[in-house]
């Protein structure tokens, strides 16, 4: 490729730039990098495509909105609030939805962006973890993703209360109740957000310069990091023909990954615009403005709250007063601080706790199939059950309005689901890889089954099976196993204690437990004779006039 | 091609008997002709025709949303601020929004659908492969590095002089503590306001709209009223914020005297109205949904119920304690007002708030 480029001429422009930058060695390594390509490699790019958006439309909105509690009358083109004392957010909220041409468009799509970008991240995070896509060399990119989606929910939440409507006012209330039933500090706390008591005039202004500056500041930084590590990490792929540990099968960056990569950034920008326009969401002009002694029943926040509002109303009323003098509420810091705490602190040190279970240290570049890591799978169903049981407990009401049901036995229902479900569900996705395994099994150790019956001289019937294809044999192959640690002695044969035996122990019980119920990996022999066997089956049921996908029932006597 | 089957991950050392392989006698007799990465021919690489077609339809996509944009801009001017459409399905909506966004949706989208039709059907796609190089450099280069880092180090001394290294750590330590303390003004100390509200002994009650005084007559059995204290509007003036609002709103009820089971002081009510706090006990939303029949009231952000017949305690949901009351009865002119201020503090938990 050098030699045809070398000969013709540099344009001038070209030769311009790259004499004062250098960029040529850069450019030839990277122009035709290779990306693998699978619909979930898009998930991502969802979030990344919606950040974008969300910061090219925020842009516009800072210069109309004005971050500022003041009391103003309310005298622009809404009618029905004309007249009504509000702070100016709320008020110049409204002037960008009604006044401002294209300024509800911008609004909407701003929104409906947010939405996306959180949820895109959510399931890109589901698809990391249940493919393994999070082992070496990637552990620093799962930490940077987790990173990422907790900035993402304080990026929403901040960016929820801007407008000061009273729904928003009712999240910031919650928020405040939480903040000031921390222990010790939480009327500190409360007071230093928000300048004192809630709400007060300075909660609005700080929300602002967080979501607009400090936030995406800091998202934009660690996406950056992000994707430089995807860059040089190379991305995963799933295992297929031609694809190994070591190499990347797929599409050059140029033309290809560019054109589909930057049509898909159009596409989501075009449907978030699209849905902007036909779709209302936040009707801020409805609610009304902020005032703390009102609040309208079935009250519900974006999203990807909904699992912190639904672990606040299923927790049980269990507050304590120590010597009469502080007052100690797990009610809130349970559901509302520790839990979601714990929750993230899992996530990002699952990696780690999975490789010291299994002792895998070796670099992955090919993705699991989810039901070749059963454990992994089941730990991520179980907890996916978990936070959609969370979640579900938020809406309880809308729930008890919509199907006629009393909010109380829904409430009771999911305290006793959170604790009894999550295992349930893991036990089942456990047994439903494990059958997936046998499956895979039986088409490397037997054939396909190919749904044909074929009717034998004496009489038998016997189901004509078929090689596997040489497409599908990677994807079968791809199952490993891992070996259990073996229980360490107390004291070794020459009478020396051995070292960390507790630790030891703990590990090995670990590591049977992952490696419970593993089926054994074929020898290549095995699978040999199988594949064998299954074209011999094949020869012989053309033999009888069996054609491929032809007959159902076959009498093998009529020929 | 035989090394795609090779599975370099397994674990166990016994390669033999673990890394399965197809030989080649049986892979050759292997049915389909698939052979490694499969690659069918497109009709647009077989068929000028359907190639040209291709490109046709990627220009008009592409044309297509020249034009959405041109009727962007002309709808800015066009359509007046005002004019409402009915739609259906979306209801009754401003026009100029509608047609504006649709407009510059598909002016996206449709750039967004024609390169991506444009890859699919006439940009190359043979599957190229890339050998992956290892992240972690050779040794030789990692030790270069760290050399490099021990000679930068040894020659600004900072390993020897621990007089320098301690001072500068010192300096770097204590340097952003300004940042630390200049926070400190985010917000004054708290003197007990969380306690405190508006209410006092002979305040009027007033309901939260009118702020007109009220009477018992006023409220029927089963009623349900907001209130506050009459100077609520002159606080709200002085300070410059709602923080009042937040804490003095207050419900009046009216139930048959024989209804009320129990209260937070001898006599409290006022011939059957009770007055509670507003203010949820468990993170301080505004409380309104009454259940006349039963006098319970429910808190709509996480459903804590109390009973307004019993004291104001709470009997489902996560608050852990009862809604204060406040002591009402009327003055010589029969309004209603308060008989002292609340006896403990309203709203949420906080640390220091102990019994």
């Amino acid at each position: 490729m050098s030699n045809t480029t070398t000969s013709k001429k540099t344009p001038a422009a070209y030769n311009y730039v790259d004499s004062r930058v250098g960029f040529s060695a850069a450019l030839k390594r990277n122009l035709r990098k290779v990306f693998p390509d699978h619909w979930s490699f898009m998930l991502g790019e969802i979030a990344l495509y919606s950040f974008i958006i969300l910061l090219l439309t925020g842009t516009f909105l800072t210069l109309w909105y004005k971050p500022s509690m003041t009391e103003v009358i309310y005298n622009g083109s809404y009618i029905p609030l004309k007249g009504i004392p509000m702070s100016e957010a709320y008020s110049s909220t409204l002037e960008i939805s009604f006044d401002v041409r294209g300024g509800m468009l911008l609004r909407q799509i701003h929104h409906w962006a947010a939405l996306f970008f959180i949820a895109a991240m959510v399931v890109h995070l589901l698809r990391v973890f249940f493919t393994g896509a999070y082992r070496k060399p990637r552990e620093f990119n799962w930490l940077l993703g987790i990173a990422l989606l907790t900035l993402g929910l304080l990026a929403g939440f901040s960016g929820y209360s801007l407008p000061d409507d009273l729904l928003s006012g009712i999240g910031l209330k919650i928020a405040a109740g939480i903040i000031q039933a921390i222990p010790v500090i939480g009327t500190w706390a409360l007071y230093f957000l928000f300048g004192g008591e809630f709400p007060g005039t300075e909660i609005i202004p700080r929300l602002y310069s967080i979501h607009i500056l400090l936030i995406p500041g800091a998202i934009l930084a660690l996406v950056t990091a992000h994707l430089l590590l995807v860059w040089t990490q190379k991305h995963t792929q799933y295992p297929g023909p031609g694809r190994t540990e070591k190499n990347v099968v797929g599409y050059p960056l140029l033309p290809v990954y560019t054109a589909k990569a930057g049509g898909f950034f159009f596409i989501v920008f075009g449907v978030t615009t699209l849905l902007g326009a036909l779709v209302a969401i936040n009707p801020i002009w409805l609610y009304g403005p902020f005032t703390p002694d009102q609040v309208t029943a079935g009250s519900q926040p974006d999203w990807y709250i909904g699992f912190l509002e639904g672990s606040l109303r299923v927790m049980p009323a269990i507050e304590f007063n120590i010597f009469n003098t502080w007052t100690f509420s797990p009610n809130i810091l349970i559901p509302a601080l520790i839990l979601p705490g714990l929750m993230f602190v899992l996530m990002g040190a699952y990696p780690f706790i999975e490789s010291w279970i299994t002792g895998d240290k070796r670099e992955h570049n090919l993705l699991d199939r989810p039901r070749n890591a059963p454990t992994r799978t089941a730990l991520g169903t179980m907890s996916l059950t978990f936070y959609i049981l969370l979640w579900i407990g938020g809406g309880n009401d809308i729930i008890a309005t919509t199907f006629s049901l009393s909010i109380n036995s829904i409430t009771y229902f999911m305290r006793v689901a959170l604790i009894a479900l999550p295992p349930l569900v893991f036990i089942a996705t456990k047994r439903i890889c494990l059958g997936l395994q046998r499956k895979d099994l039986e088409m490397l150790l037997h054939g396909k089954e190919t749904g044909r019956i074929l009717r034998l001289p004496d009489g038998g019937f016997v189901e004509v099976h078929e090689p596997v294809s040489e497409a599908e044999l990677p994807k079968l192959l791809a199952r490993e196993t891992y070996p259990v640690w073996e229980l360490p002695q107390k004291v070794d044969a020459n009478g020396i204690k051995t070292p960390h035996y507790h630790r030891q122990m703990f590990k090995a019980r670990m590591s049977a437990w992952w490696t419970k119920g593993d089926l054994p990996i074929p020898t290549a022999k095995e699978i040999q004779a199988g594949q064998h066997h299954a074209y011999e089956a094949l020869e012989q049921a053309s033999e009888f006039g069996v054609k491929p996908g032809k007959e159902e029932i076959v009498s093998a006597t009529n020929h | 091609m035989t090394e795609k089957f090779d599975i370099n991950n397994t674990f166990d050392p016994d390669k033999e008997n673990q890394a399965p392989k197809i030989s080649k006698e049986v892979a050759t007799k292997l049915p389909t002709a698939a052979k490694g990465v499969d690659h069918y021919l497109r009709r647009t690489d077989t068929d000028s025709k359907a190639a040209r077609r291709a490109e046709l339809q990627v220009a008009a996509l592409f044309g297509a949303s020249s034009f959405f944009t041109l009727v962007f801009l002309v709808s800015f001017v066009a359509i007046p601020r005002e004019k409402k459409i009915a739609v259906s399905l979306i209801g009754v909506t401003g026009a100029q929004n509608l047609v504006l966004g649709v407009s510059f949706g598909f002016a996206i989208l449709l750039i967004g659908i024609g390169a991506i039709h444009w890859a699919k059907k006439l940009m190359s796609d043979v599957e190229i492969v890339q050998e992956r190089k290892e992240i972690k450099p050779a040794d030789d280069v990692q030790q270069e590095a760290l050399a490099a880092f021990r000679v930068g180090t040894e020659e600004s001394g900072i390993g020897q002089r621990k007089l320098i290294r301690r001072s500068l750590l010192g300096a770097l330590a204590l340097f952003p503590l300004p940042f630390v303390v200049m926070l400190r003004d985010l917000g004054p100390a708290p003197k007990g306001e969380l306690r405190k509200t508006a209410w006092e002994e002979d305040l009027h009650i007033v309901t939260d709209i009118t702020y007109q005084k009220i009477r018992p007559e006023d409220i029927p059995v089963g009623n349900l009223v907001s209130a506050m204290p009459e100077n609520i509007m002159e606080i709200q003036e002085e300070e410059q914020n709602l923080n009042e609002r937040g804490k003095s709103a207050i419900l009046l009820v009216r139930m048959r005297p024989e209804e009320i089971k129990s209260q937070q002081g001898p006599d409290w009510d006022y011939q059957g109205i009770v007055a509670y706090s507003k203010i949820c006990t468990h993170v301080g939303c505004p409380i309104a949904l009454y259940e006349q029949r039963t006098h319970h009231l429910l808190c709509p952000c996480h459903q804590s119920t109390f009973d307004l017949s019993d004291s104001g305690q709470p009997i489902f949901g996560p608050a852990a304690r009862r809604l204060p009351q406040l002591a009402i009865t009327v003055d010589e002119e029969g309004y209603l007002i308060a008989r002292q201020g609340f006896q403990e503090p309203v709203g949420p938990s906080f640390w220091e708030r102990g019994a």
